[in-house]
């Protein structure tokens, strides 16, 4: 019996090993360096330094926006792709196949594949001139165009990232029980009647921990945006690599760090409090 | 039962490359695949003993050394890097050299480049190993845009200008290339030849009336730059694609295309600005962990990567010049011949400035460099105003030089402690 009592925590204790040495301590570790300047003091100046740096509004004010266009936007096209395949009796596991192939490419090679297509001799410009749309392959993702180089990173991002919001709510929809729409429709309420009274409110929390991990992803987004935007589209995650690994001032990269955690739990907590679950919906 | 055998053979293939690998080189330099292996075979192959090259990425390069400075066993045998990279390390790092002078003084190695390897103290940290520099390089198509009485060997700013004037007009799209990207070298061109060819100083004169100008004819010379000059990194690749005609980059990163068509590339000396023809040498070096299990193997090596033979073939996998004396036979690819004779038109000109790496900055040198790049992405790139641009970024350098304690290098005139920004 006693045996019986100990065996989960046995079987636990490697993960939080694992966690405690490759996780908490490093966290731990962090969170010293970025209140510590290098001259041994402790205070916030690394974080004024950050603060005080040129990159420090565009890479915060592009995260932001980037996080705030992209994930959006993946929510309301993983729901409608999942409404889709939830409805198809042949072929749904290819197309789920197939849908969520970008999830198993990693960023760097979504970064690459995407230039490869935007690029100034890319394919977009290749067939453009050769359907004569545009006279000769133009340059456009360059930092004098901005808005151009805002939108290959979220039409990517898009590409990239909405499978796993997809695979999340397919999941999820598969766990609502099917008398509760065939009691809807027995009431003769309509397709749209369902979908926001049924069916988005018992999916509520497969959308918020959908929200959660994806809007995480997006606040750490780095190999698309260093492959399409290059230095012309600082991010946080780009400052605090360069901070890092360019510049070699650990503080103030860790105090980056610091910084992205800060909004990731803000954001996360915005996500648990108006997306709330109630118990004994669970 | 069949996969039993290969699985043995390839793990007796394992442990045998693992038992002849004796000498671990670990370097920043030749780090492309390609390069890599033209190091391993043509470079290193000769050598007596088995070397294991290992190229890294600087950042790793540097973390790595530090992170496993305290060990008593080190891994690693050889450290292979720049002056500034070698430089950025606890000086303690790296085991001292002195005993290798000596049977090194008759080699030909300048003996700035001997000083540089003392990283501004007493012993020698390093061993120069190996040096390249920055050079132009055009399309043959250019020339005829040539600005009337431009000599190319002999060219200012302002032709440069006029040339990539001229270039636009004629063809509607910019084609002077810069390589401003995240892996370019930039910051070289604003430290070691736009500074010194205006200012003929680096640090003292950063935010000088002769700085302003400065900036000013930059920014002129950037409208005519094809903007996706943020986007390279080695400019070798616009220039074969064809979206550049004219670049300036380090001999190394041009290589590919002087290479691939000798015949439709030129390469030329960088401009001159009002005070001289900046130009700025690389110095790599030849270190020993001061952990390394066998130094007497390390110093062998390096006394085999002296010899004018060693350096000869090192040129022809690296594109790095000898430091030594050395004859050049006349079978080098097309690159080198090439940019040979660019450099050496480029520092025996009669207005050249020479123009030293940063020294002394030790952890410091990656925020000099942000110091020069962020001016250029403010003024430049977000169109900021010089003089207040300037003058936030001058206490920002002086804090760092101040903190390093580095004296002035070329070409600012010696200083007595920290060099100071006026």
């Amino acid at each position: 019996m006693k045996h019986d009592r100990w065996l989960p925590y046995y079987l636990i204790a490697p993960s939080l090993l694992f966690m405690g040495a490759f996780f908490l301590y490093p966290f731990i570790q962090i969170f010293a360096e970025a209140f510590t300047s290098s001259d041994g003091n402790v205070g916030l100046a690394n974080f004024t330094r950050i603060y005080q740096d040129f990159n420090f509004w565009p890479s915060l004010k592009n995260t932001l926006l980037l996080t705030g266009v992209v994930v959006p936007l993946q929510l309301v096209l993983a729901i409608g792709m999942a409404l889709m395949v939830t409805r198809m009796n042949k072929g749904r596991d290819s197309i789920l196949y197939i849908w969520t192939i970008p999830l198993g490419i990693s960023d760097l090679a979504a970064g690459i594949i995407w230039l490869a297509i935007l690029e100034q001799f890319g394919f977009l410009n290749s067939f453009l001139s050769a359907v004569s749309v545009i006279d000769a392959p133009a340059s456009w993702l360059n930092y004098q165009n901005a808005f151009a180089l805002f939108l290959a990173v979220v039409v990517a991002e898009i590409w990239r990232g909405t499978a796993i919001v997809l695979v999340i709510l397919v999941s999820g929809m598969g766990l609502i029980p099917k008398e509760y729409d065939e009691a809807g429709q027995v009431f003769g309420a309509s397709y749209w009647q369902r979908l926001w009274k049924i069916t988005l409110p018992m999916l509520r929390p497969s959308i918020q921990s959908a929200l959660i991990l994806r809007t995480l992803l997006a606040l750490e987004v780095f190999a698309v945006v260093m492959m399409l935007g290059g230095s012309d589209m600082p991010v946080l995650m780009s400052e605090t690599f360069d901070w890092q690994f360019l510049y070699q001032q650990t503080g103030a990269a860790a105090a980056y760090a610091v910084l992205i955690m800060l909004i990731s739990v803000v954001i996360t907590g915005f996500y648990i409090k108006f997306l709330n679950v109630p118990k004994e919906a669970r | 039962m069949r996969k039993m055998p290969t699985a043995l053979a390839l793990l007796a293939l394992l442990g045998t490359t693992s038992a002849l690998a004796d000498i671990t080189f670990f370097s920043t330099q030749a780090r492309p695949l390609e390069e890599a292996q033209q190091m391993r075979e043509i470079a290193l192959a000769p050598y007596a003993e088995a070397i294991n090259y290992m190229p890294q990425e600087t950042g790793t390069f540097l973390s790595r050394l530090e992170a496993e400075k305290t060990s008593p066993d080190g891994a690693l045998d050889l450290l292979g890097g720049l002056h500034g990279e070698l430089g950025s390390l606890t000086p303690s790092i790296l085991t001292p050299l002195n005993d290798l002078q000596g049977s090194l003084a008759d080699t030909g190695i300048s003996k700035q480049y001997m000083t540089l390897g003392k990283l501004g103290g007493d012993q020698q940290r390093y061993i120069p190993w190996m040096q390249a520099t920055y050079i132009m390089a055009a399309n043959r198509k250019a020339l005829p845009y040539l600005p009337e009485g431009a000599d190319l060997n002999a060219l200012s700013y302002d032709e440069l200008l006029a040339w990539g004037r001229n270039m636009q007009e004629a063809t509607g799209s910019p084609k002077l290339g810069f390589p401003a990207g995240r892996k370019g070298l930039i910051h070289r061109f604003l430290e070691g030849y736009l500074y010194p060819s205006f200012t003929h100083s680096v640090v003292r004169e950063f935010r000088s009336d002769d700085a302003v100008a400065m900036w000013q004819k930059f920014r002129e010379i950037w409208a005519v730059t094809n903007p996706r000059s943020t986007a390279y990194g080695f400019m070798q690749e616009p220039l074969l694609n064809g979206e550049v005609w004219v670049a300036f980059d380090h001999t190394a990163r041009l290589k590919d295309a002087f290479n691939k068509q000798p015949d439709q590339y030129v390469a030329f000396p960088a401009p001159a600005g009002p005070s001289g023809r900046g130009y700025m040498p690389v110095v790599a070096g030849l270190a020993v962990p001061a952990n390394a299990t066998n130094p007497d193997a390390s110093r062998r090596l390096i006394r085999y990567l002296m010899t004018p033979e060693a350096q000869i073939r090192t040129l022809r996998a690296t594109n790095f010049f000898p430091v030594v004396e050395a004859e050049l036979p006349d079978d080098l690819p097309a690159s080198i011949r090439m940019s040979g004779k660019a450099v050496a038109a480029q520092s025996s000109a009669d207005d050249a400035v020479l123009s030293l790496l940063p020294s002394g900055l030790g952890q410091q040198s990656g925020l000099f460099n942000k110091i020069y790049r962020d001016a250029f992405v403010q003024i430049v790139l977000r169109d900021a105003d010089i003089e207040e641009t300037l003058d936030i970024l001058a206490p920002r350098l002086q804090t760092l030089i101040n903190t390093s304690g580095a004296g002035c290098w070329l070409p600012d005139p010696p200083s007595d402690g920290p060099c100071p920004v006026k």
